[in-house]
């Protein structure tokens, strides 16, 4: 057998392999009046008719009920980091230089935290409790993404006693 | 076209994932590709007179590690296929081709590829397919170095 180095290359011990998936994204009916809000600067989420929690992005039903959840609720610009991490790790694609905070972030009046990037802050001086408050982007980049807002700051208030964001982590 | 502003009207976007993967191939597959680079198709041994192309490292009925690497091929024969009309921007062919699995002459077991045959007429269960290979310069140690299979008459 002709042996790989007989052709001056090292034999084969790598591969690139990318994965690439295409697919069209469709919102629904809920995290369109969502993505719609998000447009205008405003969060919009939906309220359970049986447990009356507020889910914020709406998915259009309560996960615990399992029913509609057709009532919209408004919800505050400010909530409160219920954990967060501090990203050390440089990856492809980043577009944030490190270290930054991504937190878990509960708006005021919500029952479910998502995901946001905490600024104006040192990644150290971030805690569990502290209450932020959405920057977004000037109005005429303000879209149907949460790229709306650009992240979330801190507001300068007391920070959120432990027992009113413990169900939440 | 509907008012994508109206209260009720459903958001659509293009929303692409992408995982730019690099893998290390191990000595079996990496003999494989390195096979393919110099336009070589290798199967591995194994027992009970298999010959599994790929070649994996462990047999795959008694799980006990292959044996030694041996040359396939070119020529095999199509045992399933099943006809693309639509190709993606992501596979081997830009126009309509079949997938198909290839036993190859010397294997036991079908290697999965495509065949460029124009139409699904001139496919077939049991009809005799060669690789079309990639010019020695543009072969890079991957499957598709093996551009596709083509029937064996029109080669
Ligand atoms: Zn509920």
């Amino acid at each position: 057998m002709t042996d790989a180095t007989s052709t001056g290359q090292e034999p084969v011990a790598i591969m690139e392999s990318p994965i690439h998936v295409d697919y069209r994204f469709t919102a629904g009916l809920a995290q369109s009046r969502f993505l719609k809000g998000l447009s205008q600067g405003r969060f919009l989420g939906q309220r359970c008719p049986r447990c009356h929690k507020v889910y914020v992005p709406p998915r259009g039903s309560c996960p615990t009920d399992g029913v509609p959840t057709t009532d919209e609720v408004e919800l505050s610009n400010q909530g409160t980091v219920t954990t967060y991490c501090v990203v050390n790790v440089p990856f492809q694609g980043q577009s944030i230089e490190i270290p930054y905070i991504c937190a878990q972030i509960l708006l005021d009046g919500a029952n479910l935290a998502f995901m946001g990037l905490i600024q104006e802050i040192a990644a150290d001086q971030v805690r569990m409790g502290m209450r932020v408050e959405a920057v977004w982007v000037p109005p005429e980049e303000l879209g149907p993404t949460m790229a709306s807002v650009r992240h979330f700051r801190p507001t300068g208030e007391p920070d959120a006693d432990y027992e009113s964001f413990k169900e939440y982590l | 076209m509907p008012d994508p502003t109206a209260a009720d009207e459903v958001l659509r976007a293009p929303h692409v994932l992408e995982y730019t993967y690099t893998r290390s191939v191990g000595p079996v597959i990496g003999a494989f590709l390195t096979g393919l680079r110099q336009g070589r198709i290798l199967g591995a041994t194994g027992d009970e007179g298999r010959v599994v192309v790929p070649p994996a490292e462990y047999d795959p009925v008694t799980a006990r590690p292959s044996g030694e690497l041996v040359e396939v091929g070119p020529g095999g024969a199509v045992s399933t296929w099943a006809w693309e009309n639509e190709p993606t921007a992501d596979h081997p062919l830009s126009r309509p081709f079949a997938w198909a699995l290839v036993v190859l002459d010397g294997a036991t077991t079908g290697l999965l590829h495509v065949v460029d045959a124009g139409s699904p007429d001139a496919m077939a269960s049991g009809m005799r397919v060669r690789p079309r290979f990639r010019p020695e310069g543009e072969r890079r140690g991957h499957l598709l170095d093996i551009e596709c299979f083509v029937p064996e008459e029109s080669s």
